[in-house]
């Protein structure tokens, strides 16, 4: 309770300051401008997966699933009389998907509730920006909310950038209280196998993350970024209707700790290497309290194939070691506290390529439409090496 | 620890290096492929990575919560 007051109390000295700024904007000769959009934005993808892992029928049996997803974004600003910029990013994304294993569940169905699902969530963010003391203030609000699970989030964020405007520092705090109605699978609903929850209960999940970023331009043509997170989390972070097996053949909902610490730590390097070619690099390190560790490195060149269109080929790299609690199916023992057989907890490498495409014309404008600035196309192939693979898809739109 | 130690010496080797380059000669580093974020075609690669994978955050998103991943 007392941090969502400190991230109201946040909230509510940002909008103050607007507000204080807009008197002020009235009391002087400055005539007052009114919002207008910068930009807006439309996103959309195309997913579909396939893999024998599901987690939902205990770490064996088909994990197919797509899903369709799409966001739409407009960015409104406005400068007030001393300059300073304010703007608001206000966001709609929805996806619908659908999983043949969530159809585990209740295989008695002839389809279950989770089969299909629509996942709708907006947000809001809002930026104050002092362009002459080189400071930023944001704070934003956002809902999630699908089936079985809600969230309501909230973030402020605090940047500053140097006299040669080369370094940028920046800090920005996230809080998701999030809410699980619980499903239980069909076979252990009228006998949960735990305390953690019966079927059709409401069970809190709380994530609470504070991001550091420091970026600096190192010369013309070179610039990085250092990216820290800690995460933590609290609450119900099974999935309970995820089944485990035990070597006694017996089964069970998943059960895992109620807390968890994460500490990613990321570095991007950006590379002109020539009028034709950019290098975009990134590398994480991973840890958190269930052991697991992981490594993750992309490079993407792109080359720029003239002054308005470039094409990429994203490459990315992933491995992690599994979580503590992990094992395969009828492999747990009786007496184990936690258990998984998700092997998305397990230890895996994965490989991602891809291809991209970037269309920008601020002039005519793409198809001779003067208001779409940017096209941008990106398609991108994910293997692991325990069986799934994926294809995305992507479009996006920038309108201006 | 080692990791920490690597982390920081990359940071002090970058900051050492660095140039200060005027606003004027910034045309190269103003390029959109030059920006230091995800682009916007990544937005959903990097959701169902983090419902596919046990990693998260560093990446200018969330470590976690929001939505039933992880």
């Amino acid at each position: 309770m007392k941090k969502r007051i400190i991230t109201a109390a946040c909230l509510a000295f940002l909008f103050a300051n607007q507000s204080k700024a807009q008197n002020d904007t009235i009391n002087s000769t400055y005539k007052k401008q009114k919002l207008k959009i910068e930009e807006i934005n439309f996103v959309s993808s195309y997913y579909t997966q396939d893999g024998d892992n599901s987690a939902v029928t205990g770490g064996k049996g088909t994990e197919k699933l797509t899903d369709i997803a799409t966001n739409f974004e407009v960015i409104l600003s406005k400068k007030d009389s001393k300059n300073n910029v304010h703007s608001f990013d206000v966001n709609v994304g929805v996806d619908s998907y659908t999983s043949a294993s969530s159809d585990k569940i209740d295989p008695s169905t002839v389809s279950s509730a989770s089969y299909q699902d629509i996942r709708v969530y907006p947000s809001i963010n809002y930026n104050f920006e002092n362009v002459e003391k080189r400071y930023a203030l944001n704070a934003g609000l956002s809902f999630s909310a699908e089936f079985d699970y809600t969230s309501i989030g909230a973030n402020v964020g605090y940047t500053k950038t140097s006299k040669d405007k080369n370094r940028e520092f920046s800090v920005k705090g996230m809080a998701f209280f999030d809410t699980w109605k619980v499903i239980l699978p069909i076979e252990i609903r009228n006998n949960p196998t735990d305390n953690d929850a019966n079927h059709l209960d409401t069970k809190p999940r709380t994530s609470y993350n504070l991001g550091l970023t420091l970026s600096q331009v190192i010369n013309k043509n070179f610039q990085m970024a250092f990216l820290a997170d800690i995460g933590y989390q609290e609450g119900l972070l099974a999935t309970k209707f995820n089944r485990v097996y035990f070597d006694d053949l017996s089964v069970r909902s998943e059960k895992l700790p109620s807390t968890r610490f994460k500490i990613p730590l990321g570095v991007r390097a950006n590379y002109y290497l020539n009028d034709r070619i950019i290098l975009r690099t990134f590398y994480r390190y991973y840890y958190d309290n269930w052991n697991i560790n992981s490594h993750t490195i992309s490079i993407e060149p792109s080359i720029k194939l003239t002054p308005f269109s470039s094409l990429s080929i994203p490459y990315r790299f992933y491995t992690q070691s599994a979580a503590k609690y992990f094992d395969a199916i009828n492999q747990h023992q009786l007496n184990d506290e936690y258990y998984t057989s998700d092997y998305d907890l397990s230890k895996f490498s994965s490989n991602m390529i891809g291809l991209g495409y970037h269309l920008t014309d601020s002039d005519k404008g793409i198809f001779n439409i003067k208001r779409i600035h940017s096209l941008e196309m990106r398609y991108g192939y994910y293997t692991r090496n325990n069986g799934l693979s994926s294809h995305i898809i992507t479009l996006a739109l920038q309108f201006k | 620890m080692n990791k920490k130690i690597i982390f920081m010496f990359l940071l002090a080797i970058a900051l050492q290096s660095c140039e200060s380059v005027k606003e004027y000669q910034k045309s190269k580093i103003n390029d959109t492929e030059m920006a230091l974020s995800a682009k916007k075609t990544e937005k959903f690669e990097n959701t169902f990575q983090l419902y596919r994978e046990a990693s998260s955050g560093a990446n200018g998103g969330k470590t976690g919560g929001g939505c039933g991943c992880n």
